[in-house]
């Protein structure tokens, strides 16, 4: 009877659509490369459009940067190194850091919904976290700058030069700001290349550049597609590549850097597992496995996408939590009461369509949420896959979407074995509200961040990264430091 | 605890509230201090970062439109306007009666508020100012708001209040015996009360802001519940810190999880410091993404509060004009 209490009624009263005002974003109908402080033409005079995913409507035309054009930016970005940047003290290059994050603060609402239309992700989730997030990188290396003497690399740390860094689409502003405020907080200059299907708000943040006075060539932003940022990979005059990303690509840049002295970092994909211990604070766990998953479409990659749950309170929880999933409101991300936006793109919705179709050929019991999807554009509906087994696929591989996968364990031994059971290892979480236990399993797993009794919280003090096949360097914190710095 | 064992709980059920459920599972009987304690002990805890983070989530819920005007008109209606003062005087109670049964003099369509709420001693004045009104006499008693009395002042002051003519108990808990783990002695003033008050709704008040952690406001809930209220109520608002968010929140998922075990739906009434129409609709989803639109009926949820009404009308005209009006335009009770 539990079930049909508060499913059947929940959320009758029903929300009146509260858009956002998706002109607020004041996007130009073309951009060009950002290279040396301006916005320029690519050699090659090609273009691409790209989408919201929403609605599949064209949203802008980029520029496709080319092998040339690569040229032009690592030229600019090494003279820039040469002749302003690694003179300038950090004081200085904290100023500049500083004020480019309260022009992220002022310009929030634009990028928040530049963001949304771009990626497809709930303008709350854009406005709450992608952007204050961005904003607070900023804020945080900027008190780096001038004290890197005791960041614990020895007296007077030197940068690397000049820094490549190829970042993906699920967090295109925030990964821009976890990969640009270290390197500048060191004293690096950049090539950013943002992914093919989200480049506007790197674009956006060009403006914000400019409007900040950094000095021409410290940062240049280059859209494009794999074969962009394969140039900026195989460039001989960049000193490091930093790349946020799948771990497929991940391992074709690791082979190219292999025979050259570049520097590099790779954040790469996930597997994590969300641990339930029968004692876990139950509400608030139900909350946690949800935001573990269903935050960003799932496109996360360290998004908690296998919840190992204790026997004892499996039922319980899985009850639970389908009766929250049915009420995620997936439709219009500009819709500020939306939490579920769209899939990025038709590519990464067929990966996830044919990952979740495999999930039932296998015989884990599936359960999709029972929102209604809009008809155009790119659309998901939250799904649940209990009775999965190790060895399922759905159990193995990285979907990065709304899909959860639901398997048990008897101890906290087994737990332990069945996370670790991965070649990932980014990030897990651990409820429970028995501390010695949650520290006893927290030392066992074999990832770069564990959350206990939270899921997908972020803060650029605090380092993340991953091990084994999920990579290898730190983002954030005074860590975060150490992969711009030649220590 | 000999007296609760020998007299199985009245429980209201779903059925008394119109209310369909299927058929429930058989309902608590807490028969000794050990097994109320082991109960209360095994219930899960709360995580109160997580709670609080869920809490602020749900308050940025953007309710417009249709959707803002009808819970604008819902937390009317679920208003206990209420004067809980030394200086309350038959003239004061009278007023906010009137105001109560009719909150906007021009606009008839202004659903009228849940209750009026009145020391015992004014029951009879708002008894007979209310007249052949829906609007219900709601009484504080139990020696509020401390609750520091023996158990046969409660008794009667809860007496004396239902025989003027209230529709509503309002009862303390001792917070002091909860605190020292004297759950058995809460729980038998509970029951003895309810008795006292057969039909009339009880509203049985955890005062969260002394209780303080989110655990303790779960447990007392359930305390309450299993002791026959038909409200669990946040606070007096005679202490520091009354209503909270995620203390109404682990409130109302406390309600549902009571109805999913015993099948009797208990409503939630958040009382003190809530004074803006933003407030009031975010404890609206609260409820409504927490435990369902069932729970939206004055039945169920209520606002113990007075200034709130007037903004409540403020921003009803507002929504049908577009403009705002004076504060003046809305009568001072």
């Amino acid at each position: 009877m539990s079930d049909d209490l508060t499913k059947s009624q929940l959320g009758s009263l029903t929300y009146d659509a509260a858009p956002e005002s998706a002109s607020i974003a004041h996007l130009q109908p073309a951009y060009g490369l950002f290279i040396n402080g301006e916005f320029t033409d690519p050699s090659s005079h090609q273009s691409f459009e790209t989408l919201n995913p929403a609605n599949e409507t064209p949203l802008a035309h980029v520029a496709l940067a080319s092998h040339a054009d690569v040229d032009r930016a690592v030229t600019a970005a090494r003279t820039a190194y040469d002749t302003v940047w690694s003179k300038t003290s950090g004081a200085q290059r904290a100023k500049y850091l500083f004020r480019i994050a309260r022009l992220i603060q002022e310009r929030s609402r634009e990028l928040a919904v530049v963001e949304t239309l771009d990626n497809g992700k709930p303008i709350r989730e854009s406005r709450d976290v992608d952007v204050p997030l961005a904003a607070a990188h900023f804020f945080y290396y900027a008190g780096w700058a001038d004290k890197l003497d005791y960041a614990g690399y020895g007296v007077n740390p030197r940068p690397l030069g000049v820094a490549g860094q190829i970042i993906p689409w699920n967090f295109p502003l925030l990964m821009a700001a976890w990969k640009l405020a270290p390197a500048l907080a060191a004293g690096n200059t950049c090539v950013l290349k943002p992914a093919e299907t989200t480049p506007l708000s790197a674009l956006l943040l060009a403006e914000i550049l400019q409007q900040a006075q950094l000095p021409p060539g410290v940062v240049n932003i280059l859209t494009g597609d794999g074969t962009s940022g394969a140039a900026l990979v195989e460039h001989p005059d960049v000193n490091k590549i930093a790349f946020t990303g799948s771990t497929e690509v991940g391992r074709l840049i690791q082979e190219r850097v292999a025979s050259s002295r570049k520097h590099l970092t790779l954040e790469l994909g996930g597997k994590g597992a969300n641990i339930v211990f029968e004692d876990a604070p139950v509400d608030e766990m139900i909350e946690g496995i949800i935001d573990g998953i269903f935050f960003n479409q799932g496109h996360v990659c360290c998004a908690g996408s296998r919840l190992l749950v204790q026997e004892s309170v499996a039922d319980e929880v899985l009850r639970r939590l389908i009766r929250r999933v049915d009420q995620l409101r997936v439709g219009d991300p500009l819709d500020k009461n939306t939490d579920v936006g769209a899939i990025n793109s038709a590519a990464q919705l067929a990966r996830i369509q044919e990952l979740s179709d495999f999930g039932e050929v296998e015989g884990a019991t599936r359960y999709t949420s029972t929102c209604a999807l809009p008809d155009r554009g790119y659309w998901f509906a939250p799904t649940v896959f209990a009775d999965v087994s190790q060895s399922h696929r759905i159990a193995r591989e990285e979907i990065f979407g709304p899909v959860l996968s639901v398997l048990t364990f008897r101890t906290p031994e087994e737990a332990v074995a069945k996370a670790n059971n991965t070649n990932y290892g980014l990030a897990c979480g651990v409820w429970s509200e028995k501390g010695s236990r949650t520290l006893w399993v927290a030392q066992r797993l074999r990832a770069g961040v564990i959350w206990a009794n939270t899921y997908n919280k972020f803060d650029p003090t605090s380092p993340f990264g991953g091990v084994r096949e999920s990579g290898f360097g730190r983002e954030g914190g005074r860590h975060g430091l150490e992969a711009y710095l030649d220590v | 605890m000999g007296q609760v064992s020998t007299s199985p709980l009245r429980l209201v059920t779903s059925e008394d509230r119109g209310v369909q459920l299927p058929k429930t599972k058989s309902p608590l009987v807490i028969e000794s201090e050990a097994q109320l304690r082991a109960f209360l002990s095994g219930l899960s805890g709360v995580d109160a970062v997580g709670a609080e983070a869920r809490a602020a989530k749900l308050a940025t819920r953007s309710l417009k439109k249709s959707t803002k005007l009808a819970a604008l008109d819902l937390a009317i209606s679920m208003v206990d306007l209420t004067t809980l003062e030394g200086a309350d005087t038959p003239g004061r109670v009278r007023s906010l009666c009137a105001k109560a049964a009719r909150p906007d003099a021009r606009d008839l369509d202004v659903p009228h508020a849940a209750a009026v709420c009145v020391y015992p001693d004014l029951v009879g004045v708002a008894r007979e100012a209310l007249g052949a009104s829906p609007v219900k006499v709601a009484a504080v008693a139990t020696a509020f708001p401390s609750g520091r009395a023996s158990m046969n002042v409660k008794l009667l002051d809860v007496r004396e209040a239902i025989e003027a003519g209230a529709d509503e108990i309002d009862m303390v808990i001792d917070r002091g015996a909860f605190l020292s783990g004297r759950v058995g002695q809460v729980f038998d003033e509970i029951v003895a009360v309810k008795e006292v008050c057969g039909l009339v709704h009880l509203k049985v008040i955890l005062e969260t802001g002394e209780l303080v952690t989110y655990d303790n406001a779960r447990k007392a809930s359930w305390l309450a519940m299993l002791g026959g209220a038909d409200f669990i109520k946040t606070s007096t608002g005679k202490v520091a810190t009354s209503a909270t968010l995620p203390h109404a929140l682990v409130m109302v998922e406390a309600v549902r999880d009571f109805a999913e075990t015993t099948g009797r739906l208990v409503g939630v009434k958040v009382a003190g410091g809530i004074r803006t129409s933003k407030d009031a609709l975010r404890y609206l989803v609260v409820v409504n993404e927490t435990v369902g639109s069932a729970w939206l009926t004055p039945d169920l949820f209520r606002f113990g509060a007075s200034s709130l009404l007037n903004d409540l009308l403020m921003q009803r005209l507002k929504q049908s004009r577009g403009t705002y009006v004076r504060a003046d335009e809305f009568s001072a009770d």
